[in-house]
Formats: structure tokens, sequence, C-alpha cells
């Protein structure tokens, strides 16, 4: 039957509803398309109130980033005084062999380097400028004539750090006999404000010209690959094991709510517990980066446990029957399908968790990672520190340079998680595209 | 009460169930079912919903040992042998007894990778010469080579339902098994996708031992030889597929057969 054949509908053309409604029609009264309007406003309402929080979120971000950005740049700068050194003349005397030995620095520091450094200075800037060198300022030095012992024969300029009063007198702040001081020296181009990429290269130091974030640096990821190297394999093995393999009785049922209370633990608690055990079964490796890797797994691989199983309950059930039924064995049903689905799962976990791991203060204070460390560590055996500890004991100290390293050293912190983060994402992202 | 028709018993069958009972906890899911599967023909598993006719049909390939709770009794053989023997190997078992699911569920690989996982698992081609062969053979029984065959490195997940669900026999057949289970291979696909299933187990069948099952009535009718029609746990009635559908024994079959229930 063809739709010609179809009778016309009546009253055609435009209909209002008043015409149209039937009387018993519930959906077609005015009363309803009030309800129907009352219900478009809520969902519009809701909209308004979820982009706000976003946004809310979004300023209070940028805020926070922008303020330690403008902070942390001067953290990377440093006031510098130029000093010229002949050597030849200063009675700083060695040869390749005794400058590039182990014990140079101290060799140098016997032969009166440091007042040479204060003398010259003296002789150059004044006895004001010179008082207001920053008492570190020969190890610039010294490294430069270990880095190139020909030197000693020879006279060279150094910009050497100064003190944090003349730095914020050349920034205009300050006691004003400083700002005069530091304006004259400015003047005559001696002083002056310089990115100071030996901020990467050193480690902490008394004072805040001298110190450098990379010792700390060093210490964070040595302390995290022992942690991921721990807390991965034994976090995605426990999920699999108890999500695929383990009968379903008390026992995993109490092993499932110890570990979602292992996640819940304050992190300290985990510090006391490698002191208590870690240190105590090795007292020689206080403050190592493997004991402070130890502890900070025990309190990242429940994390990976949970989202881990969560990521595997999410693998259809379909997958492993299809497997199951052309003869694969449990195993192989494991680690050729049930794993590689739920891998981006469980890389999302481990990135939470790790990140929470960097950030983690408590629980290394405990083991001794808050010391003084003045050199990068060697291994995962010698004495370090990490990134937030430094941060944490650097906004403890009295002079004012460390307020701006601190910033600095939050901004390296920051890009630190952001490059562990980018690159699980793009591990992610990866294992995701091969199915 | 079964009514088995005569001339079922069948020394020569591919799988002999002997008072197969299952429970799932303390419910009896599946209650004295005793058959004989032929080799020779496509044997149906009709009833309603519930009755217990796919939880009969996954005994053959153990694969009710997957589901903690369920227990399965009485005896199945295959060629003879108990599947529930010490030495039968369920992972050589289920190489011999393929299956086949309601929805299609290929892995989320390649094509080409679906296809070679069974016959690379169990060693039976190792070098790509081998594989190549083994899945050209497979997809082209499975009447899908044509389709596919120049996008092998395309996902198996991006099919359409009915390319998946024959994408899902070849990787079945690809084992090489002897028995093929179909746990109602068609209730998810379009009538035209079905079709070609259904021309395809026709095809299938004297090659392998197919055991059906489906919710279509009509569907037994086309496709098979053999019909049991299941009720509440209980195989009602086994006999040949023409015999089921013209003229049943029991009353309870003729009323499903008829739409009265079911």
């Amino acid at each position: 039957m063809s739709s010609s054949a179809l009778p016309p509908v009546a009253g055609a053309g435009p209909v209002t509803a008043a015409q149209a409604a039937p009387a018993f029609a519930p959906t077609r009264t005015p009363a309803f398309e009030k309800r129907l309007a009352q219900r478009y406003r809520a969902e519009r309402n809701f909209r308004l109130m979820g982009l706000a929080a976003v946004g809310f979120s979004l300023a209070v971000l940028v805020f926070l980033l922008g303020n330690m950005m403008i902070n942390g740049i001067a953290g990377f700068q440093r006031a510098e005084l130029e000093v010229t050194v002949d050597f030849a003349a200063s009675g700083v005397s060695g040869d390749e062999v005794s400058l590039t030995a182990p014990t140079a620095v101290q060799t140098l520091e016997m032969q009166g380097l440091p007042d040479v450094v204060g003398f010259v200075a003296e002789q150059q800037h004044g006895a004001a400028a010179a008082a207001e060198l920053s008492p570190d300022a020969w190890r610039d030095v010294a490294a430069a004539l270990q880095a190139d012992p020909a030197l000693v024969d020879r006279s060279a300029t150094f910009s050497l750090p100064v003190s944090s009063a003349l730095s914020s007198g050349l920034a205009g702040d300050g006691p004003p006999e400083m700002r005069a001081l530091a304006q004259r020296l400015a003047q005559k181009g001696a002083l002056s404000k310089n990115w100071d990429w030996g901020f990467l290269a050193r480690s902490d130091a008394t004072s805040p010209q001298a110190v450098g974030i990379w010792g700390a640096l060093k210490g964070s990821i040595l302390t995290m690959l022992v942690t991921l190297a721990l807390a991965f394999p034994i976090g995605v093995l426990s999920a699999l094991y108890l999500e695929e393999f383990a009968p379903k009785n008390r026992w995993t049922d109490l092993i499932e709510v110890s570990i979602s209370n292992l996640a819940a633990v304050p992190s300290i608690i985990f510090g006391l517990l490698g002191l208590a055990i870690f240190l105590s079964i090795f007292p020689n490796l206080r403050s190592a980066p493997v004991v402070g890797g130890m502890t900070l797994a025990l309190m990242t691989m429940p994390v990976i446990v949970i989202s881990g199983r969560n990521a595997i309950k999410a693998v259809p059930p379909s997958i492993r029957n299809g497997a199951l039924a052309i003869g694969a064995s449990p195993v192989q049903v494991v680690f050729h399908h049930v794993l590689p689905l739920a891998l981006p799962g469980m890389l999302t976990g481990t990135i939470i968790g790790m990140a929470r791991a960097l950030g983690e203060t408590a629980p290394l204070l405990l083991i001794g990672m808050r010391a003084f460390v003045a050199t990068p560590p060697d291994g995962f055996t010698s004495p370090a520190t990490v990134l937030p500890m430094q941060i944490f004991l650097w906004s403890d100290e009295i002079d004012r340079g460390f307020v701006e390293r601190t910033s600095a050293a939050i901004i390296v912190l920051l890009v630190f998680l952001l490059a562990m983060n980018g690159l699980a994402i793009y591990l992610r992202n990866k294992f995701e595209k091969r199915w | 009460m079964t009514v088995i028709h005569p001339n079922m018993a069948d020394e020569g069958a591919k799988i002999h169930a002997r008072n197969v009972c299952v429970f799932y906890g303390d419910k009896k899911a599946l209650d004295d079912v005793s058959l004989d599967i032929s080799p020779d023909y496509v044997t149906a598993f009709i009833g309603p919903s519930g009755c217990g006719k796919s939880t009969f049909l996954r005994c053959f390939n153990r694969m009710n040992d997957t589901i903690g709770a369920a227990k399965v009794t009485g005896l199945i053989e295959l060629d003879g042998e108990d599947i529930h023997s010490d030495r039968m190997d369920v992972v050589q078992l289920r190489a011999r007894v393929g299956m086949v699911f309601q929805k299609p569920n290929p892995f989320p690989k390649s094509i080409y990778e679906n296809i070679a996982y069974g016959p690379k698992i169990h060693g039976l081609a190792d070098k790509k010469a081998d594989l190549d062969v083994v899945v050209e053979r497979s997809l082209t029984r499975a009447g899908l080579w044509d389709e596919v065959k120049d996008r092998l490195d395309d996902s198996g997940t991006a099919l359409s339902g009915g390319q998946q669900q024959r994408l899902c026999i070849a990787r079945a057949i690809a084992v090489d098994p002897e028995v093929i289970l179909m746990d109602e291979p068609a209730s998810a696909l379009d009538p035209i996708a079905t079709a070609k299933i259904e021309e395809l187990i026709d095809e299938l069948s004297g090659r392998y031992a197919i055991v059906i099952v489906t919710h279509s009535m009509q569907q037994a009718a086309r496709v098979s030889q053999r019909t049991a029609f299941f009720h509440l746990g209980k195989m009602v009635e086994y006999g040949p597929t023409s015999e089921i559908f013209t003229n049943p024994i029991e009353e309870r079959t003729k009323d499903y057969i008829t739409g009265r229930y079911g």
C-alpha cells in the first residue's frame, strides 16, 4: 500500500495545543509545561554550579602556580660580584695532580684560598663589599681550579655569590647603606643578578647563595626508583593473585580489608615501621634512599593493589571465557589477556601512589632523611635527602635568601612530578593503543 | 521423566553423558540428564530460559569449573574417556572441545592474532608461515576470509557483530577441535547475520560434532538433526529434530513447540 492511499490528516496545518489536546492527555496541560520548565531550570542550575566548581579549582591552581613561579624565578638567580684573582701572585700553588685529588679543596683551604679571595675582593671593591661576599664564595674558585688546574698560573675573573643583605640591596630592599653599596657596585659593573644554573648542580649548604637542589633531586630520584621497583611488581602480583587465583573465603576477605586499611594509615606510621624494622635490620643505612624507598613502597603498594584490582575487575569476563574456552591455562589467560587490558588502569594507580610518595616527608623524617647532606648521594646506600624534605629544611632557615630558594625548590619538585606523570601517561596511552 | 526416542543410543557417539547433575550451591540447575551426542549430526538443545540447557552445554568443556559454586556430578565421556578423570587435562579438553559464546567475544587484538592465539599457545604452529596457513584456512572455513583478508591487522572488535561471531567460530576451529559447542551463537545478531551463522553451522557439520543451544525453535529446526528439549532443569525429550517438531511424544514438548509457553 502506498502512502498516497492513506487518509488525509484532519485539521492539517498549524495546530494549537488547546485544539489538539484531548481531555485525557495529562502531558499536554499547562501544569505539565510548568513542571517541564522547572526541570530544565534545575538542570541549567546544576550545570552552572559544576562549571563554577571547575572554574574555582582552576583559579586556585593558576594562582598557586603563578605565585610559585614569580617567587621561584628569583630563586634561580643570584647576585654576583666580579672578582679577579691573580693566582700567580696569591701564593696559592698546586699542580695537576694535587688540584685534581679528592682532597684538593682542603689543600686549597689550608693554603689560605678563602683569605686570598677576601683580600682581592677588598682590594678591588673595598672592605664593605668584601665583607658581604658569601662565606662560601671561595669554594666556587676552588671548584674552578679543580676543573681547570692550569688556571693556577694565570689570573682569572670569577662571579662570586654575595650575602642576602647585599642581594636584597640590589633589589632595592633592606637597609639604606646596603642599597647604597649595591648601587655603587652595580654602577661599576661589578655587581649583577645572574642566572644561577649551578643551583641545579649543587647540593645543600649553609648559605643560601651556595645551595643547590641536585643533591635532593638525586635523592628523590633514587628513592622513587627503589619505591617503584618494590611497590609496582609486588602490588601488581598481589592484585592479580587476589583477583584471579585466590579462593574467595574469609581469609582473602581479611586480606582485602587489611590492604584497604593499609592505604588509609597515616604516613608517619609507615615511618615508624621503617624505623623499627628496616633500620634495625640495616642500621648502617640510616638516611639512605634504599631504606626511604622501602618505607615509601609500603605506603604505595596498597594504592597499587586497590587500583590494580579495580582495573582487573573491569576486564570483561567474556574475554577470560573466550581464552579459557580455546584452552589457555589460567596463567596464560592472566598474562596474555587480563594483564594487558588492566595495565593502563594499574599504571594510573601507580602514578597516584608514586606522586603521593614523592611528596611525602613525614615517614622519611623518622628514618633520618632530614639530615644536612652537602654532597649528592653516590648511590642507593649513601646518605641523602629528598625534595620535599629539602623544601621543609630551607623554609625553616632564618636567612632571607632561603625564601626564594625554597620557591625554586618547589618548582623543581613540581616539574619532577609533572615529568613523572607525563611519562606514566605516555606509557598508558602507548599500551592502550596497542589494543 | 525423560522420553528418548528409539535408536538414539549410539555406540559410536562422540560424547556420552550419564546421570549428569549440576548444582549451583544448593540449587540444582540440572537434574539427571543422560544422552549421546553423535559426531555426524548437529544436536540442538532447546527450552525456555533457565531450563539448564546452557549449563549442560558448559559441562562438555568443563567451563562450569570456572564458576566457584558450581558442582557437576555424573559421567561425561569424550571418545570413551571420562572428562573429569585425572588423566584428562582440562586445557587439552578445551582444545578438543571448542566453544562459541552468546555474545561475540573477540580478543581486543588484531584479527590475525585472534585466530593465531589458539594454535600458538598449543604449539600447533610456531613458524609465521604455518600460522598464516592456519589463519587463512580457519577464516575461510568460517566464511570470513574474503571480507577480512585485506585487513588482518585491524582490531577484531572493529568488525560488525555478525563478523565478530564468525571470527569467534574461526578462532574455535583454528585449533582443530573435535566438538564445537555453541551457546546461542546468533541470539545477539540480526536476521541476515543469523542466516550466515546458520549456513556456516551447516557447512561445518560433518567435519565437527556440533552442539548448539538456542532459544529459537525455528533455528533448531533449520540447523539441527537431533534435538533435546529441556524444561526446569530436566531433559524432557530427545529425538530426531523432525520427530520432535512434528510428532513430539511428551505433552510439555508439544506445548512448547506450539508456542503455548516459553
